[in-house]
């Protein structure tokens, strides 16, 4: 499935948060979203997934959902939103029960996804008894349980260490390999934009508009390899130089709230 | 090194540490001094009677049967006004709470008739609903319903916003929204909220039943009081602490049951 935004725009009142975006997310591709603090990233990604209406322009899926997805547009969180009442089973759970299922399809599907997440061990724990990687691989968990075929994720390894950021990567990687599923992934952090992603948009500062919209050529796959080291620094490189401008701005600008 | 010297430790203090066994000696202590005080005449049986003869006077009262009666009329107004101003309570809050226009009638009319003592509307409630147990409960469901009103909708206001988008992110209409996600996050703060109520109610229970009853704990201390008998207005008063108690603890173990999760 296509995601495809229209010249979007918003405004939180008198806020001019996002300007004339224009995007198209290819069926099957990973862009990654990067920008200064407070650019709209994460209300761009609302917008995207129908939980911000725009006040400017409109966002369109094109193509049909995989067979079986419960839920077409599907986001992970950066604060993972798990119920604390809810075992880890049930929370995944949650994005299921309101469906027509089987109890026993219902069940498969949760033992499914937890297998894919490494969770099978934990599915009665709770969520304040998991480190916060083992709560993001919850909320992964729960948005692969209703086989999306858009995945949003909003900053989704920002609140993990940076250890735990890399192992969660690595996971992420595979699994998104493994399904190609078409995601938007919002970051602060070039390196995992530059792991994940086929394209990376940099936003300007606020109000956001596209900035520069740069292709990773090598494969998800080969990135790490040594012969791609160059071509990557490189890229980093010119990624950097884009966003370094938009935030040494944003940095000085003065908060006006 | 000639000029060594160790680095003096200056981090303690201004911790407490846990002391066992304090509390319930420190109480014993205390009920000691009252009875040694009483038996060697240094205060007088007649306006303190020594905790002895207070268990001994709910022992009496106990075995004679009147005990029976006070506790159970006490009982059926308690539960009966508490349980009216809870539910009534719970849905005016649930409204204000997730409906904008309840909220926007609600909160205002709320915080102006939240300050009223709610026993001083007891003699206009006797004259509406006469001088039975009807306006005994309606004070009591009275003084209930407004913090369990306002304990509902902070209540609800508290859940995190961002579990309700996280849930429509995944389509639950807004029933489940409801009964997934705001019921069970507000749970915590309706059951703490519980802990006022049943206080409240306790303290009117006791009021209306001295302003004009028969029977019941209040009316039975009440009584004594005018006959001297302060043994037996000590032992009321005993009573009405235990079912407070019980009463507390009751809920804590509803708490432990209910959100085992935190
Ligand atoms: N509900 C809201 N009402 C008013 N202003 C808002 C609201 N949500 C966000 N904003 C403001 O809009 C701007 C963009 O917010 P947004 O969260 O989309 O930025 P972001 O790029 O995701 O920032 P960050 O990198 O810090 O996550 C910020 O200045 C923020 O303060
Ligand atoms: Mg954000």
């Amino acid at each position: 499935m296509r995601l495809v935004c229209e010249s979007v725009g918003h405004k939180y009142g008198a806020l001019d948060v996002l300007d004339g975006i224009g995007l198209t997310v290819a069926d099957g591709e990973c862009l990654a979203v990067v920008g200064p603090s407070g650019c709209g990233k994460s209300t761009l990604l609302g917008i995207m997934g129908g939980l911000v209406e725009p006040t400017a322009g409109r966002v369109f899926v094109e193509g049909a959902a995989p067979a079986g997805s419960l839920n077409p547009i599907t986001y992970v969180f950066q604060d993972f939103a798990l119920l604390p009442w809810r075992s880890v089973a049930s929370n995944v759970a949650l994005a299921l029960e309101h469906h027509p299922l089987d109890a026993q399809v219902l069940a498969a599907r949760v033992d499914d996804a937890l297998a894919r997440t490494g969770l099978r061990e934990f599915r009665d724990a709770f969520p304040k008894q998991l480190s916060g990687g083992m709560r993001q691989r919850v909320g992964i968990a729960r948005a692969l349980a209703v086989a999306p075929a858009v995945l949003l994720m909003d900053e989704p390894l920002s609140a993990l260490d940076a250890q735990t950021r890399e192992l969660l990567m690595e996971d992420f990687l595979a699994l998104w390999l493994a399904a190609r599923t078409t995601s938007v992934y919002v970051t602060h952090n070039l390196h995992e934009a530059l792991r994940l992603a086929d394209r990376i948009c940099v936003l300007s500062r606020r109000p956001g508009r596209i900035k520069q919209i740069v292709g990773v050529g090598v494969p998800q796959a080969d990135r790490a390899l040594p012969a791609a080291a160059r071509a990557m620094a490189e890229l980093a490189e010119q990624l950097w130089h884009a966003v370094r401008a938009e935030a040494v701005d944003a940095e000085r600008e003065v908060a006006d709230g | 090194m000639a000029d060594r010297r160790p680095v003096p430790f200056r981090g303690g203090g201004f911790s407490p540490i846990p002391v066992r066994h304090a509390a319930a000696i420190g109480f014993a202590v205390l009920l000691a001094l009252w009875e040694f005080a009483v038996r060697h005449g240094l205060v007088s049986p007649l306006f303190l009677p020594a905790p002895t003869t207070v268990v001994a006077a709910l022992g009496d009262l106990w075995t004679a049967g009147t005990l029976w009666q006070h506790v159970s009329e006490s009982l059926v107004r308690l539960i009966g006004g508490w349980c009216l101003g809870t539910l009534a309570g719970l849905a005016a809050g649930l409204a204000m709470g997730v409906w904008s226009l309840g909220r926007a009638v609600g909160v205002p009319l709320v915080s102006a008739l939240f300050p009223i003592p709610k026993i001083s509307l007891l003699p206009l409630l006797i004259l509406w609903l006469g001088i039975g147990e009807a306006s005994k409960i309606a004070t009591i469901a009275l003084g209930v319903f407004f913090p369990t009103v306002i304990a509902t909708y902070s209540a609800i206001d508290a859940v995190p916003r961002n579990l309700i988008r996280m849930a429509q992110s995944f389509g639950l209409p807004a029933r489940d929204v409801l009964r997934k996600i705001v019921l069970p996050g507000a749970l915590p703060g309706i059951l703490a909220g519980f802990r006022i109520s049943t206080s409240i109610a306790l303290i009117l229970l006791v009021s209306a039943e001295m302003i004009g009853a028969q029977y019941g704990i209040g009316a039975f201390v009440l009584q004594a009081g005018n006959l001297m008998l302060t043994d037996q207005l000590l032992a009321g008063v005993l009573l009405i602490s235990l079912l407070g108690l019980a009463i507390g603890t009751g809920l804590t173990q509803l708490e432990r049951r209910l959100l085992r999760w935190r």
